[in-house]
């Protein structure tokens, strides 16, 4: 550390980043806390103590299969982010190691429509996907969200391919490396951590996507948000069941983000810190 | 061998013409040099004969063969690069091994070759460390390794010592000087800094606006440069030019005085002239003097000269040391 820090300023920090925290942290805690609360507890208002029931899990299990939307979840998720993968490294590839003049500008383009509120297209898609058979479909949104995460993809992995530098791939070409051996042993090597912190982030959002995925699936292909939102039912709000709903389906994600902090981190900066 | 002959080389991006045509011939075992301000077309140079950039028109020969259209790993040289250019995800080993892995050579002789180059840069308990764990120097010095395993018909260094601290650059370039001597390999070496120059080449080749302006050994350029761009550019600091009647009096358009051929007295014969600045380096002192006959002259004076700011005092340039030129700034014999 360049300054000296004083002790006093020291403990004040600690304690602004840990209320900070709590703050931030909160609702996903009082979540946790209402899913082991009986209906009554949750409804009596605040109170920081459950009397620890898993009655509402035990509810949530036998009234909605977990498992389906959890899977459902899985699919979506990690599908589109592959896919939007297999489409966003060559287009990334080619616009960081072949740049035009108008790179730059088919990259705003991109951007550009993750700036549009997804509510305005909701009629055209909607339309599409009951006219092809596709709503409810597995398939159908995984495609939708591999296009809706692309624009995202493109742009984390054009960060990261700048990033290599070009004097690495020409010390290869003198080494006497063809293509082939250039992409297997310099380029694929390098730019694999950037992949990873790509693929990561982009399973966690596509995992947290609820727009559409609440409103093109029922039952078939409906993931875990989906799984949440069926608990505000018609025959009113059940407090303790939906945070029982909401902790199963925020949890497999927590603990990858958990495991995964350091590679996330970096892909949240897009890759601007070294 | 190592013999590089370039025919009317020329290359330009789009409209723009970087080099109109070079001829140049690079003899087995030189260290040639190419110098010139930065935007002169020395990198460009190098970058042709590497192969890393195709030529417009022209051709390159590699010990009497036709490189013109080879692959860049094709031409047996070996490129150090400015920024090092290592691998950083492969150990030193691995950095020093792979032009060698790319060639297919077996693992015994590959071994063989990177312990014999790790012993003569001083690397060899690096070897398994990465890149990233290695000061600017060591880097350095492993860039070389991998450039020296292959045994290239010529090494090619572009800038390589322009990211380290002033002093370790002076080791590097006594080391890459004694590596030349043992290996007795043709370099070309590229720089804008003639101190380099100077003391390392064999053979300069001064570049400017993508034209060969001299070719010649440090001491024919500094004794006899052609035009007023290589007497200008060799030498530091500066030589001075002089215009006018004080040049028409030596039948010349233009007259060169370097800052160390000028005797400086207090009250000798000469020019006269005022010190504007007195830079005292111990050794020697740099005067930037304003004479009102030849205009602003900077000279070299004894160190032990007690001289300051705005004393008077007379230069006399040394009558077998006046370089002159005419009116195209072309050397007067």
């Amino acid at each position: 550390m360049a300054r000296a820090v004083s002790k006093n300023a020291k403990i004040g920090y600690t304690i602004a980043a840990w209320t900070v925290a709590l703050v931030i942290f909160f609702p996903i805690l009082y979540t946790i806390i209402t899913s082991l609360k009986t209906e009554q507890e949750a409804i009596e208002g605040f109170n920081l103590i459950p009397s620890f029931t898993f009655e509402s899990y035990q509810t949530v299990q036998s009234q909605n299969d977990y498992f389906k939307p959890f899977m459902n979840s899985v699919i979506l998720s990690v599908g589109s982010t592959i896919l939007a993968l297999i489409v966003a490294i060559p287009a990334a590839w080619a616009m960081a190691f072949s740049p035009t003049k108008r790179t730059k500008d088919i990259l705003m383009w991109m951007l550009s429509t993750k700036m549009m509120p997804a509510v305005a297209v909701l009629v055209p898609i909607y339309l599409i996907f009951l006219r092809t058979g596709l709503m409810d479909t597995r398939i159908g949104l995984t495609v939708l969200l591999m296009l809706i995460n692309l624009p995202i993809v493109v742009w984390m992995l054009y960060t990261y391919f700048r990033e290599i530098p070009g004097e690495i791939l020409e010390a290869a070409r003198m080494d006497g490396a063809g293509l082939r051996e250039e992409i297997v042993h310099i380029l694929a090597p390098m730019a694999v951590p950037g992949i990873a912190s790509t693929l990561l982030l982009n399973v966690i959002l596509a995992w947290n996507e609820s727009f559409w995925t609440i409103q093109l699936t029922t039952t078939n292909a409906a993931p875990l948000s989906a799984f949440i939102a069926s608990f505000s039912s018609p025959q009113g709000l059940f407090w303790a069941k939906l945070s029982a709903a909401s902790t199963l389906a925020i949890g497999p994600i927590l603990i990858l983000g958990w495991f995964s902090q350091k590679q996330l981190v970096r892909g949240l900066t897009f890759g601007a810190v070294k | 061998m190592g013999q590089i002959v370039l025919t009317k080389v020329r290359k330009a991006f789009g409209e723009v013409e970087v080099i109109p045509g070079i001829d140049l011939q690079i003899n087995d075992g030189e260290f040639v040099v190419f110098v010139g301000p930065s935007g002169c077309g020395k990198s460009t140079l190098l970058r042709l004969i590497a192969g890393l950039e195709d030529i417009s028109s022209g051709k390159i020969e590699i010990d009497g063969k036709d490189a013109t259209d080879a692959p860049p790993g094709k031409r047996g040289l070996a490129m150090v690069f400015q920024s090092y250019a290592l691998y950083p995800h492969m150990s030193v080993r691995k950095n020093i091994a792979f032009p060698l892995k790319m060639a297919g050579m077996s693992e015994a002789e590959q071994n063989a070759r990177i312990e014999n180059a790790a012993r003569v840069l001083n690397l060899s308990n690096y070897l398994d460390r990465r890149p990233g764990q290695l000061s600017g120097g060591q880097r350095q010095r492993v860039a070389i390794g991998r450039a020296i395993v292959r045994e290239p018909a010529a090494f090619l260094f572009d800038e390589p010592l322009s990211n380290l601290d002033a002093a370790l650059r002076v080791v590097m370039r006594q080391e890459i000087s004694e590596l030349h001597q043992k290996l007795k390999t043709t370099m070309i070496y590229v720089t804008h800094d003639q101190v380099e120059a100077m003391t390392m080449a064999d053979k300069i080749v001064v570049l400017h606006a993508g034209r060969v302006e001299q070719v010649g050994s440090p001491l024919e350029l500094y004794n006899a440069p052609a035009n007023l761009f290589v007497a200008g550019f060799i030498g530091s600091p500066k030589m001075n030019f002089i215009t006018g009647p004080e040049a028409a009096k030596y039948q010349a358009h233009t007259i060169g005085v370097r800052p160390e051929h000028v005797e400086v007295s207090k009250d000798g014969d000469g020019w006269e002239g005022k010190i504007l600045l007195a830079e005292h380096l111990g050794s020697d002192t740099f005067l930037k003097v304003a004479c009102p006959v030849v205009g602003e002259m900077t000279v070299r004076g004894n160190g032990e000269m007690g001289l300051h700011h705005n004393d008077t005092i007379r230069l006399k340039p040394r009558a077998d040391r006046i370089y002159r030129f005419d009116d195209k700034g072309l050397a007067l014999k």
